[in-house]
């Protein structure tokens, strides 16, 4: 048999509880339980974390940069979305 | 023998188990099959060698003499070292490694859960501590020698050579010499029977998932626990203490 | 540990793809020159790929090969802690030849293929780690003038216009802090011992102290490969500017140690705040790099073995990955 990469993980930690998991690196391993140890020895050596995922780089799906226009600038116009948009008249509080 | 010699002794041993270990893993730095488990060797023997610095720093405690963690691992000679044979065998191929660390860590395991409950209280604090490292390595390991064991003819077929002859070195871990003795019963110390027998059911069951076969109970090496040790050990602690030996009294 | 030497081969520089329009390359530098982060599936010029990928790789390359000659020491460091430490060191820097082989994966080439390279000989690693650790003193001068020079280097680079590689910078000279500091604590230590151990720490900055300032390359004020890492912001000062400032932070703490610089010429210029030194020796850095130093084959051959004896051990894990799929799959 010739030697095949081992396929690649991405390795997300999260580093407290309370907070999101957070893309560390990858990481190649020929299982996912090998994928997990791997990140373990890896990403927390410093006590970095208390949470791990790891998932194959294969699976995840991206976005295509050549569509970031297209994509994400139709929510810049959107600006009623966002609490600063709006003048509230002098005296009201609370809101 | 006295109890507080048993104490002493049963210490600093759990100290050349710990050193020997880790010493014998760097000696393969830079040299394993990929580099993620490089990481996690460095990991292990990190975790070896800081256990060793606690006991010995235990033990000079209790010797009361003024001795240094560095001086049990540097100062002492072949035969004052008291770890057991297996440990000590020169790595060989990677499923050597990991053969050698499952039947290690199956049986230091139990062994340091049952420390934790032992009336020293500050063997058991170490214990306590040591044993969450060595449920990883076990874990970890126990992957690797079913991924071995189940994975192509030749690894199946060169890691069943690393259980039959390492076979012969895991007699000695459940062998009870006076100091086991002494310290199970006057510090409320480990039942190596009982641990023997779980030992055995544990190892069984790895080395069925692996689909490798238990080799007989047979003849087994002896000696370590007495200071009596395999050729290669002399020429380890030769490599180990050479600097310290060279320069005496001087601070590194 | 990154040395910038590497660059200097007197490579053409890399010729723009056909394909690749003068709009694209425009808005391409437009987006650096604003000192936007380059992503991996951002478009970006067939050269910069390229630059990159040789750069990144040959840094992972020189982090592997790096833990050879401290490995050398680590069964014999003389104290249990010295032994962690080390070995803690070592193992940092697999993770950053892991961390940086991963950024460079995002480029579109695989570790297999990287790793082929540096076995074949056709990628290059820093020169510095064909040189032996003689004493145990040479960890400490590895740490303190080695691990010192790589960090001139590597600061600028977390600001690198690539973000995968900047991002991976930035973890390791946070990790890395710690390396300089624990080399020069182990000469500290040395210096202030017998009268044996401050000769061991004299001899190794004797050895140490050229090779480090070849680490940032052959003068590159007329490099024209140089300039284009410059206007691509892979890279941010020449090899002179990092080598003075190497050599000014360096000087005032062999002093404190009381070794001696083995440079007749160095003096300080008050004028200018900057040490002046004497001439570096350019030929034994062309034959290192060219294969010819004191361990460029050991290094290889020990790389080749480890990477031979464990093809059984990874093959068995992607044997069993596939019959546990096939498993599941049933």
């Amino acid at each position: 048999m010739s030697s095949k990469e081992w396929p690649l993980y991405e390795v997300f930690i999260r580093s407290k509880s309370g907070l999101s998991h957070r893309h560390a690196g990858s990481i190649h391993a020929a299982d996912d339980q090998m994928a997990l140890d791997a990140a373990r020895d890896t990403y927390t050596r410093r006590n970095e974390g208390v949470s791990i995922w790891v998932v194959r780089s294969s699976e995840i799906v991206a976005s295509d940069p050549a569509e970031t226009a297209a994509f994400f600038e139709p929510a810049e116009d959107k600006i009623y979305r966002h609490p600063t948009f709006y003048d509230m008249p002098e005296g009201v509080e609370n809101l | 023998m006295t109890y507080d010699a048993a104490l002493l002794a049963y210490v600093s041993r759990l100290g050349d188990n710990a050193l020997i270990l880790g010493q014998r893993m760097v000696e393969v730095v830079a040299a394993y099959p990929e580099l993620e488990e490089e990481l996690a060797n460095a990991n292990f023997a990190l975790d070896y060698i800081g256990q060793a610095r606690m006991f010995y720093t235990y033990a000079g405690e209790l010797e009361g003499k003024g001795r240094s963690e560095d001086d049990f691992a540097f100062l002492r000679d072949e035969n004052e070292f008291c770890n057991c044979l297996l440990i000590e065998q020169p790595n060989g191929h990677f499923g050597d490694s990991v053969t050698k660390l499952v039947f290690f860590d199956a049986f230091y395991l139990s062994l340091l859960g049952a420390l934790k409950g032992c009336k020293d209280a500050r063997i058991a604090e170490i214990a306590a501590r040591a044993e969450k490292e060595i449920r990883y390595h076990l874990r970890h390991n126990t992957q690797w020698i079913v991924r071995l064991g189940d994975g192509t003819a030749e690894s199946h077929a060169r890691v069943q050579g690393s259980v039959d002859s390492l076979w012969k070195y895991t007699g000695e871990l459940f062998a009870p010499d006076v100091v086991d003795r002494t310290f199970a019963d006057e510090y409320g110390g480990p039942d190596l029977e009982a641990i023997h027998d779980q030992w055995k059911t544990d190892v069984k069951t790895i080395l069925d998932e692996a689909t490798l076969t238990m080799p007989e109970d047979g003849w087994m090496a002896m000696g370590g626990k007495a200071g009596r040790h395999t050729e290669h050990f002399g020429y380890m602690i030769a490599e180990m203490q050479y600097l310290q030996r060279r320069h005496p009294g001087a601070s590194w | 540990m990154y040395t910038q030497g590497l660059d200097q081969q007197g490579r053409p520089a890399a010729k723009p793809d056909a394909l690749e329009t003068a709009e694209q390359l425009a808005a391409f530098q437009q987006r650096v020159d604003a000192e936007e982060k380059i992503e991996a599936k951002d478009w970006m010029p067939e050269a910069y790929r390229r630059t990159l990928i040789r750069q990144m790789s040959q840094h992972a390359h020189s982090e592997i090969i790096g833990m050879q000659p401290e490995g050398n020491w680590l069964t014999r460091a003389p104290s249990l802690k010295r032994k962690a430490i080390l070995l803690a060191k070592i193992q940092d820097e697999a993770g950053h030849g892991l961390y940086l082989y991963s950024a460079a994966e995002t480029l579109g080439v695989s570790r297999d293929q990287m790793v082929a390279d540096l076995l074949s000989g056709k990628a290059k690693y820093s020169s510095i780690f064909n040189y032996p650790t003689l004493t145990w003193a040479d960890i400490g001068a590895i740490g303190w003038l080695v691990d010192g020079a790589a960090i001139m280097n590597q600061i600028p680079l977390c600001r690198c216009s690539y973000g995968p590689y900047a991002r991976a910078m930035v973890r390791i000279c946070k990790e890395e802090s710690f390396h300089q500091r624990q080399g020069y604590d182990i000469l500290v230590e040395l210096c202030n011992g017998t009268k044996e151990q401050k000769a061991m720490a004299q001899d190794a900055l004797d050895r140490w102290w050229w090779p480090s300032l070849m680490m940032f390359g052959p003068s590159d004020i007329n490099s024209k490969h140089s300039a284009q890492s410059m206007a691509w912001k892979i890279k941010r000062f020449s090899n002179d500017e990092l080598r003075q400032k190497f050599i000014d932070v360096t000087v005032p703490q062999a002093e404190f140690l009381g070794l001696r610089v083995p440079d007749d010429d160095l003096e300080h210029d008050a004028e200018t705040g900057h040490y002046r030194h004497g001439e570096i020796d350019w030929q034994e850095f062309i034959d290192v790099l060219a294969g010819n130093g004191p361990c460029n084959q050991q290094r290889m051959a020990k790389r080749r073995k480890a990477h031979d004896d464990g093809a059984w051990v990874r093959d068995a894990a992607s044997a069993y990955a596939a019959k546990q799929a096939a498993r599941h799959a049933a």
